[in-house]
């Protein structure tokens, strides 16, 4: 039985803002995330240039060579905005936080052989500072690009890289019981092992892109749709198998985190790609140019995880990749 | 074999040190461009002492669990009316000031922030940016979530963020948030988080929180203390980048104290607007602008430049100007939003009598003598018939874009305060001497504002009509004018059964 509680009814004179009414209609009141994100960013009527950048207004959709007739189009299919978004990673971060516990309390990682614990610190611990690159990398996205949905989905971003970065450090630290020669050694690879000057240049070399939808295309659609399945998946299975199923423990919020960024990735490929002829031209290029220049850096950190079955791998993971966008509306890409 | 222990220093310096590296395959000046074009020099990035040591797991934590009270707090309110608890419904008018005013601010700065999170080349520096972009999102989100509510019930709350880019009293915060981000990184950070978050930040607190308190404004509240804990960890950024910058190279003081200078009374200029909201549209007011400038900038913003001094630092110029204008500022402020009611997306209203006798009480030396004639003529004119709203636009201060409405108070109180440089051959018209000399200083940077009243003149606001230029702006014809007979002064006599009496009576 279920019991009335009888409480003064108001009317509410209108459901939601006028920007909202105007692209949803009224019918039914906005969501949360459409409040939070749409039209949120002045569009008009600037008083200065940036000392930093006289060509450009301060917010500038010519940023880009990617041209939106409304640059709203694009929407966050998990409709993150702030409360959500942190009360999502909060969970997986006391997931996160229960496993290093685990692995801590019961000294798992005495049980991983030296092999595996190797293989941990020459391929993972160096991923460290891909991932801070990738937060410096999302920083210059949410401040580069048009739109407050833009800005939004990029800002958490950002902060899931260094969240990242963050737990990859703390595997670094509890491979060599906090004495940070684990770190030490990977930041020496990073900066000089062959196997990674390919990958560092190609990073460098985003950091100085003029365009931040390509930066988008190169980090957040093909590095991390390279590195992600091939180090965080598969490098992992490869590892549990060898007995380190204890390090994929640690990594897991990293390949629940990629699984649900492909959504958004997906998303705004679709949409971008749609909206022109043009648009998808240069989505195509780009995609091509990173994707070759990336899977080549990629090679020898491949063939040093997976031994002789690394550029089989690697290639693999490009295919799926590439159908993926393609699936997305990214046409014209160049497969093997 | 033990893990070896590590301190929380230690740990936290691992997490965010260290993973940045020296670039070889690009100069790193071509990977941070902008961060020495103003002339600061750094000499040594890692002196930087991290602010706040708040790993992201830790960070996510935290803020979820505020979030989650936040939007209990925000769905009871809707759920259970609050919005009939206030004081009064006219009370809104300071949260149509807020949202339209401030929500946008908050925005910039989260892009402002994002720009040097990226932009400097400390990393330490650059993560503590990050999470202050990251925070000020959350306070624009959860702003836009808790007001969401009044727009359902009020007028005037509708496009906030349309009318920012458009009206003329908003373009005083507008223009005030573009100066600081169109700079460079350091004067940035100097402008928002020094002379802004940290040495006026109460002036904004108190009266809109407290305020809240004080009439019955639970949604703000509570969103007002959610943000508590992330303002206290800007105050403690602004603070440390002024030391950061003045230890790092003594070069690096006389660009501080100019920014500083210039920002101290652009960020004052800019709070003009909350001192009238202060007194005069707060119901009820915890604190009148001169008692709250007094507590905040005269004692502790004393006691915080006499600390600074060490470093050679002295209080902003024009700073006794400004408390001498306590006396007067609001009271210019909300006469010109009265004279300018039909102009206007909030309501506006006269003092009551009780108010004017408050206002007499805090303000002995100035309200009898110079307002309150002035409130209880248009009153009585409003009571004839006759009042008239002004029909001409008023003159801009080409730097803080408030009309020029300001006095000498220090010799005429009534005598318009009235400055004029020229730039290539036009001449520009200032406030004051403080805005005079930022215009001074840049002349080309502030020849290049979009003053309100210049753009309707030039035909790019709609029309020529008052009635044009505020279709364009999207004020319905019911969002302005007086509050007394508005649709909100009904639907809120509705609610408290007032209405009836009113009838009968």
């Amino acid at each position: 039985m279920s019991i009335e509680i009888s409480a003064k009814t108001i009317q509410p004179v209108r459901l939601s803002y006028g920007n909202l009414k105007e692209r949803f209609g009224d019918k039914k009141p906005a969501s949360r995330y459409q409040e939070a994100v749409y039209d949120i960013q002045p569009t008009a009527n600037f008083h200065y240039r940036p000392l930093w950048d006289k060509n450009h207004e301060l917010y500038d959709a010519s940023r880009t060579a990617i041209v939106m007739e409304d640059w709203y189009s694009f929407a966050d299919p998990r409709q993150y905005y702030y409360g959500t978004y942190t009360i999502a990673r909060a969970k997986q971060q006391d997931v996160a936080e229960h496993n290093f516990a685990f692995v801590d309390k019961r000294d798992l990682f005495d049980s991983v052989p030296e092999e595996v614990k190797q293989a941990a610190r020459e391929i993972l611990v160096p991923l460290r500072h891909v991932e801070w690159a990738a937060n410096m990398n999302n920083c210059q996205i949410t401040d580069e690009c048009y739109g407050s949905n833009f800005s939004t989905v990029a800002m958490f971003n950002a902060m899931d890289r260094l969240g990242m970065a963050q737990y990859v450090t703390r595997l670094g630290l509890l491979l060599d019981g906090n004495e940070e020669t684990s770190l030490d050694a990977g930041k020496k690879a990073w900066m000089e092992a062959p196997e990674w000057q390919g990958l560092r240049h190609a990073i460098e070399d985003m950091f100085v892109l003029d365009d931040w939808f390509e930066l988008m295309v190169a980090q957040n659609f093909v590095l991390d749709g390279l590195v992600f399945p091939l180090l965080y998946d598969r490098f992992e299975k490869k590892l549990t198998t060898d007995g380190g199923a204890t390090i994929a423990m640690l990594t897991e919020f990293m390949d629940d985190w990629y699984k649900e960024t492909v959504r958004w990735t997906n998303a705004l490929a679709k949409v971008t790609a749609k909206e022109s002829e043009a648009n998808q031209e240069l989505l195509s290029e780009w995609t091509n140019k990173w994707t070759d220049r990336l899977v080549g850096a990629l090679e020898p950190v491949a063939a040093k995880a997976f031994g002789a079955d690394g550029i089989e791998q690697l290639t693999e993971v490009k295919e799926e990749l590439l159908a993926r966008l393609t699936k997305n509306g990214i046409t014209g890409l160049k497969r093997s | 074999m033990p893990a070896k222990k590590l301190n929380l220093r230690k740990r936290y310096e691992l997490l965010t040190r260290g993973m940045g590296w020296e670039t070889t395959h690009h100069d790193m000046d071509d990977v941070f461009p902008y961060d020495s074009f103003e002339g600061i020099k750094i000499t040594d990035w890692d002196k930087w002492e991290d602010p706040f040591r708040l790993t992201m797991d830790a960070y996510w934590k935290f803020q979820a669990e505020k979030e989650k009270k936040l939007y209990a707090v925000i769905d009871s309110f809707a759920q259970n009316n609050g919005q009939t608890n206030l004081s009064d419904a006219s009370y809104l008018s300071a949260i149509k000031l807020f949202i339209t005013g401030v929500t946008p601010i908050e925005y910039a700065a989260h892009r402002g922030f994002a720009h040097l999170g990226r932009h400097f080349r400390g990393d330490g520096a650059r993560v503590a940016c990050q999470m202050q972009a990251i925070d000020e999102l959350r306070h624009q989100q959860t702003q836009v979530h808790t007001i969401s509510h009044y727009n359902k019930h009020f007028n005037g709350l509708h496009d906030p963020f349309y009318q920012f880019d458009r009206v003329w009293y908003l373009s005083v915060p507008k223009s005030f948030a573009e100066d600081a981000m169109t700079a460079g990184p350091f004067e940035f950070i100097t402008s928002i988080s020094f002379a802004f978050e940290y040495v006026l930040t109460n002036m904004l607190f108190v009266p809109f929180m407290s305020g809240a308190a004080y009439n019955g404004d639970m949604a703000t509240v509570t969103f007002g203390f959610s943000a508590q804990s992330d303002e206290s960890r800007h105050m403690t950024l602004g603070l440390e980048i002024i030391k950061f910058m003045l230890e790092q190279h003594e070069d690096n003081l006389p660009i501080v104290q100019r920014w500083m200078d210039k920002h101290f009374w652009r960020a004052y200029r800019l709070l003009a607007l909350v001192s009238a909201m202060q007194d005069y549209m707060l119901t009820n007011s915890p604190l009148s602008w001169k008692e709250a400038w007094d507590v905040y900038f005269v004692e502790n913003g004393g006691a915080l430049f006499e600390d600074l001094s060490r470093y050679g630092l002295r209080m902003p110029k024009y700073h006794e100007l400004a408390t001498a204008e306590a006396d007067h500022l609001s009271h210019q402020v909300w006469s010109v939003f009265c004279l300018l009611g039909n102009a206007t997306g909030f309501h506006t209203f006269l003092p009551t009598e009780e108010k004017m006798d408050w206002l007499s009480e805090k303000y002995p030396d100035t309200f009898d003598k110079y307002y309150r004639p002035r409130f209880e003529h248009w009153a009585k004119q409003k009571e004839e018939g006759t009042f008239k709203y002004l029909e001409a636009l008023p003159q801009l201060c080409q730097v803080c874009q408030i009309p020029m409405i300001f006095t000498e108070v220090e010799t005429d109180p009534m005598q318009l305060s009235f400055r004029a440089s020229e730039y290539k051959g036009d001449k520009y018209n200032t406030c004051s001497d403080g805005c005079k000399d930022i215009f001074d200083h840049e002349p080309e940077k502030y020849a290049q504002a979009w003053l309100p009243v210049h753009q309707i003149f030039q035909g790019n606001c709609g029309g020529a009509t008052i009635p044009e230029v505020l279709e364009w702006y999207k004020f319905a014809p019911e969002d302005g004018g007086d509050y007394i007979g508005s649709q909100d002064h009904a639907r809120w006599q509705e609610w408290k059964g007032t209405d009836k009496k009113v009838k009968e009576a």
